[in-house]
């Protein structure tokens, strides 16, 4: 089961080798014994999985699987709508918060015959780098349980990783996919913005969020992006461009592309074990035929601290909808205005009142412009700098984080936490595609990520050259020992 | 500053406008009003976590279609954005409206007003959602618990702002009104006011005649009709004229009208102003106008009101008043002139339409005229029976009571009930005869020089008859036999 990749299940599936109902219950008899350990999940869905499990299993035996996905196992961090499911955003305020519908990318999963199999722990509302921002619990990196898993999507990660799930989804905002892939050796990737709706996706920054999936690999990631991206009527930034048949387009090596490595990723910070494992993973690229260049993106440095008021003063607007009104936690007060506060205090957690108390401030009158408006201008500027970069190479190679998983605590100043996404921002900001394939492990025995970088809507060039990269190297076959 | 003449009254109006699509501005619930609390709401118009809006093209068609009928110039980038304030009524607590970039700027509304034609500056246009209501258990401060009905939240609403132009409370009210008229026209929003389809609230200043400057303003809310825009204008004007002649500062404001006791009182000043924190509506993307639908929606405008009055005036000879109250909608202005294109007596169908049907159909938008029990030919066709003499304005007035009851043809009903006037000069004589033989006294009375004697008689004709003899006919009869006599 560890290890088992999607693709090998489905065509397992198909030949009868395997039974889409015993590998689910395998993957639940798996969560049942071990996530007690990780702490992946917060709701486990038992009967809905196996109830689709042995649909899928009668359109196998039928000869009529709906696609690649039927009967995959796959988990959902908690921050997709479920209907019928309650969904807490890692947060107490939606601690019993039970949707009336489903997120698109919930709509799709489940039609390609995808297997829920629960709804994966996170930093509440998605606003953290460790995932013990978790009002439930933290969760704990399989490779080493005194670590974290990255975040904010730790708990997609940690069950990927774990073996607790075939594939998984999260959302990257600021590499909330990409730094906990990284962090527990498998691969994460998040799509161009557009590409993927963001409808049933409970909004932190809604200009940053991005769907994304994590898988053990890049096959699997490219299927996973197939069945959800594509334009929907419900999101109005979702793009309305055609979507390519990633899985089929992963051939083709990288012979002839011209590869960036940007000078402003390899700087002070940067854990000298990570630079030596991306430095021999560019040159394996280079060996595949790549051409390596050097390329500079000087805006780099102020990438987190633009973030930090763009995604708060989103934060602050996104999340002003929890009063205690119309769903969710209600702490009873005098008035509405008092009802307002106190359900807001009981509900949100430190990190989160922290940004929204950063994000109003970045909004209010007489700041506005000096922060906010002064963030979107180095935004266009971070975008430039990436449009002049792609109009030289076709990827840009870099680290995706500047360390390993540390130790759970090791990182209680918000500054030092905010500091780990330092390579992860800017393709948040740009709305780029950006994978984060694993490529080697630390001295200790930690995962290590390279992250690509790829021009918008060219998730192809992306998959391909991360599908290279994995194929010419022997990194996904090691997995983490649960015992 | 004591003298008030010397004073000039500086107002403007925002106008909040129900779009009547129907669908809601950012999700396809309906807008239908008075269904039952929340019976019409989805994720999206509740704020749900997770939820995303989707411009409604139809508001975004009529917002062109008001912008073009008010000469506002278009903006090409044009964006939402997001007002934040905490009221359990609006769902997100935020408010998804235009600040910066609104769909529209800079045009005006032409007014007829006693001291002539004024052009009114219309400062922006801009599209947003409408929030829910409240209802409080018992009175407001006394309540235990309020209920929130979202039915109305997402609602699209159309701003509009006019310039500082208006001069006297006595203008608001007739920019209002003209204003309403155009949006009939356009068949953008029902301009109900009792429903709160049409809202308004006005800010007033006072200044030195003459001035260049603006007095400090207050701003009115709660206006919810005409009169009570007028009557809250002038309250506030007297009481800021008084304040000022007192020497004391106006206070810059927002002040609610009680409509019950005519007056203003204060509800919160400038120091306790929202700041709403405005920033670019990040789910939605610029709205871009196709130039080639801009063209389409300004080929399809209607005739506006006031070209619609200029035309009745002078294609059918219509007194200004007449043409006024005829073109208030566009649904009244159409079965004015099918009911003429039926008959061709404008004058006669103006009367019959102001006075008698105007009185029954308890208003003159759309939803009032197309729910009229008489239809345009038959009023025509009433008003042709008369006019060929058939019937009496008299019985005139029965037959539309029969019409209103759902008769249908007034010609058939007045050959189904016998109402024909009695115009055979022979059954007349016969019928004059005999209330002259009845009637020594009036006889004798015409005789020695009184002619009002004569109405007396016709009377008695007309009576005997059952109001179906011909008046005139009977009148001229009536006069020849009494002087042959």
């Amino acid at each position: 089961m560890l290890g088992t990749t999607i693709h090998e299940l489905t065509t397992a599936f198909a030949r009868g080798e395997r039974s889409p109902v015993a590998t689910a219950e395998a993957y639940l008899a798996r969560i049942e014994a071990l996530d007690a350990k990780v702490g992946a999940y917060l709701t486990v869905m038992r009967d809905e999985a196996l109830a689709a499990a042995r649909d899928a299993e009668a359109r196998y035996r039928a000869g009529r699987p709906l696609g690649p996905l039927d009967g995959a196992p796959i988990a959902l961090k908690d921050v997709f709508c479920t209907r019928g499911v309650r969904t807490t955003c890692g947060s107490r305020i939606l601690e019993r918060f039970v949707p009336p519908y489903d997120a698109t990318m919930v709509t799709r999963l489940r039609t390609a015959g995808a297997i829920l199999l629960g709804k994966t722990n996170m930093d509440e509302f998605a606003m953290g780098s460790s995932t013990e921002h978790s009002a439930f619990h933290v969760t704990r990196n399989p490779w080493d349980l005194g670590r974290v898993p990255g975040g904010s999507s730790g708990g997609s990660a940690a069950a990927v990783a774990g073996g607790l799930a075939a594939g998984a989804f999260g959302t990257d905002t600021g590499g909330s996919v990409r730094q906990p892939a990284a962090f527990c050796g498998v691969v994460g990737l998040k799509p161009t913005y557009g590409r993927v709706s963001r409808y049933g996706l409970i909004a932190f920054a809604s200009s940053l969020d991005h769907v994304a999936p994590f898988a053990l690999d890049v096959v699997d990631t490219a299927r996973l992006l197939g069945a959800v991206a594509g334009h929907d009527p419900l999101d109005a930034t979702s793009v309305s461009v055609p979507v390519p048949d990633y899985e089929a387009e992963l051939a083709g090596g990288v012979k002839g592309l011209r590869i960036g490595v940007p000078d402003e990723y390899f700087g002070t910070g940067l854990d000298p074990e990570i630079e030596r494992a991306v430095r021999a993973a560019i040159e394996v690229l280079r060996d595949l035929g790549a051409t390596i260049e050097r390329v500079s993106l000087p805006t780099t440095e102020h990438g987190v601290a633009t973030y930090y008021i763009v995604a708060p003063a989103e934060a602050s607007s996104n999340l002003a909808r929890y009063d205690g009104v119309k769903y969710g936690l209600r702490v009873p007060g005098k008035d509405l205005i008092d009802m307002a506060g106190r359900t807001r205090a009981a509900g949100f957690g430190a990190e989160v009142k922290r940004r929204i108390m950063l994000g109003t401030y970045a909004l209010s009158a007489g700041y506005h412009d000096a922060y906010y408006g002064q963030a979107q201008k180095v935004r266009t500027l971070v975008r430039r700098e990436f449009e002049a970069a792609f109009a030289r190479v076709d990827l840009l190679a870099a680290p995706t984080t500047p360390g390993v998983a540390f130790p759970h605590g090791a990182k209680a100043d918000p500054l030092a936490m905010y500091m780990n996404d330092v390579y992860t921002i800017p393709a948040s900001m740009t709305g780029l595609p950006a994978v984060s394939v694993p490529c080697g492990f630390s001295a200790a025995g930690l995962p290590i990520g390279l992250q690509l970088i790829g021009r918008a809507l060219d998730e192809v060039t992306l998959l391909r050259a991360a599908h290279a990269y994995e194929q010419a190297t022997p990194w996904r076959r090691r997995r983490p020992d649960l015992g | 500053m004591a003298d008030h003449s010397e004073l000039e009254t500086v107002i403007g109006l925002e106008v909040h406008a129900q779009l009547s699509t129907r669908s809601k501005m950012f999700c396809d619930c309906p807008t239908t009003f008075g269904a039952a609390p929340n019976s019409q709401t989805c994720p999206i118009c509740l704020g749900m976590p997770g939820v995303l809006p989707v411009i409604n093209r139809r508001a975004v068609e009529y917002g062109v279609r008001t912008a073009l009928a008010f000469s506002l110039r278009l903006n090409a980038a044009c964006r939402f954005a997001r007002k934040h304030y905490y009221y359990p009524d609006m769902p997100k607590n935020f408010q998804i409206s235009q600040y910066e970039e609104p769909l529209a700027e800079d045009g005006w509304l032409e007014i007829d007003t006693p001291s002539g034609v004024r052009r009114i500056g219309i400062q922006r246009l801009h599209l947003e959602e409408d929030v829910g209501r409240l209802v409080h258990e018992g009175e407001f401060a006394a309540a235990q618990a309020s209920l929130v009905d979202y039915n109305r939240s997402g609602t699209p609403l159309m701003e509009t702002v006019s310039r500082p132009d208006l001069r006297s409370p006595e203008e608001a009210a007739i920019y209002l009104r003209a204003f309403r008229a155009v949006l009939l026209h356009l068949g953008v929003c029902d301009g109900n006011m009792e429903e709160g389809s049409l809202r308004c609230d006005a800010n007033v200043s006072l200044r030195a005649r003459g001035a260049a400057e603006l007095g400090t303003k207050v701003e009115l809310k709660n206006l919810n009709s005409f009169r009570n825009v007028q009557r809250a204008l002038e309250y506030e004007v007297q009481r800021q004229a008084e304040a000022l002649a007192a020497g004391r500062r106006i206070v810059q404001e927002t002040r609610l009208f009680d409509a019950d006791r005519g007056t203003t009182r204060s509800m919160r000043s400038k120091e306790y102003a929202h700041d709403y924190r405005y920033f670019p509506e990040p789910d939605l993307v610029p709205l871009k106008l196709d130039p080639a639908w801009v063209e389409s929606i300004r080929a399809d405008l209607p005739e506006l009101p006031r070209a619609q009055r200029q035309r009745f005036v002078s294609q059918y000879g219509l007194p200004a008043y007449d043409a006024e109250i005829l073109t208030q909608s566009r649904a009244l202005a159409g079965y004015y002139e099918a009911a003429v294109r039926e008959h061709a007596n404008p004058k006669a169908i103006s009367n019959w339409v102001m006075t008698e049907l105007l009185r029954e159909l308890g208003g003159d938008d759309e939803a009032a005229v197309a729910r009229s029990p008489i239809s345009p030919a038959h009023l025509g066709r009433l008003v042709r029976l008369i006019d060929d003499g058939t019937i009496s304005g008299k019985i005139a007035k029965d037959v539309f009571a029969r019409m209103l009851a759902g008769g249908g043809d007034p010609a058939e009903i007045v050959r189904r009930e016998g109402l024909t006037q009695v115009v055979d000069t022979g059954a007349l004589e016969a019928m004059v005869d005999q209330a002259i033989a009845a009637n020594p006294k009036a006889v004798a009375d015409f005789r020695g020089g009184k002619t009002a004697a004569a109405k007396a008689l016709v009377g008695q004709v007309m009576k005997a008859s059952g109001g179906k003899a011909n008046p005139a006919m009977v009148d001229r009869l009536v006069q020849e036999k009494l002087t042959r006599i």
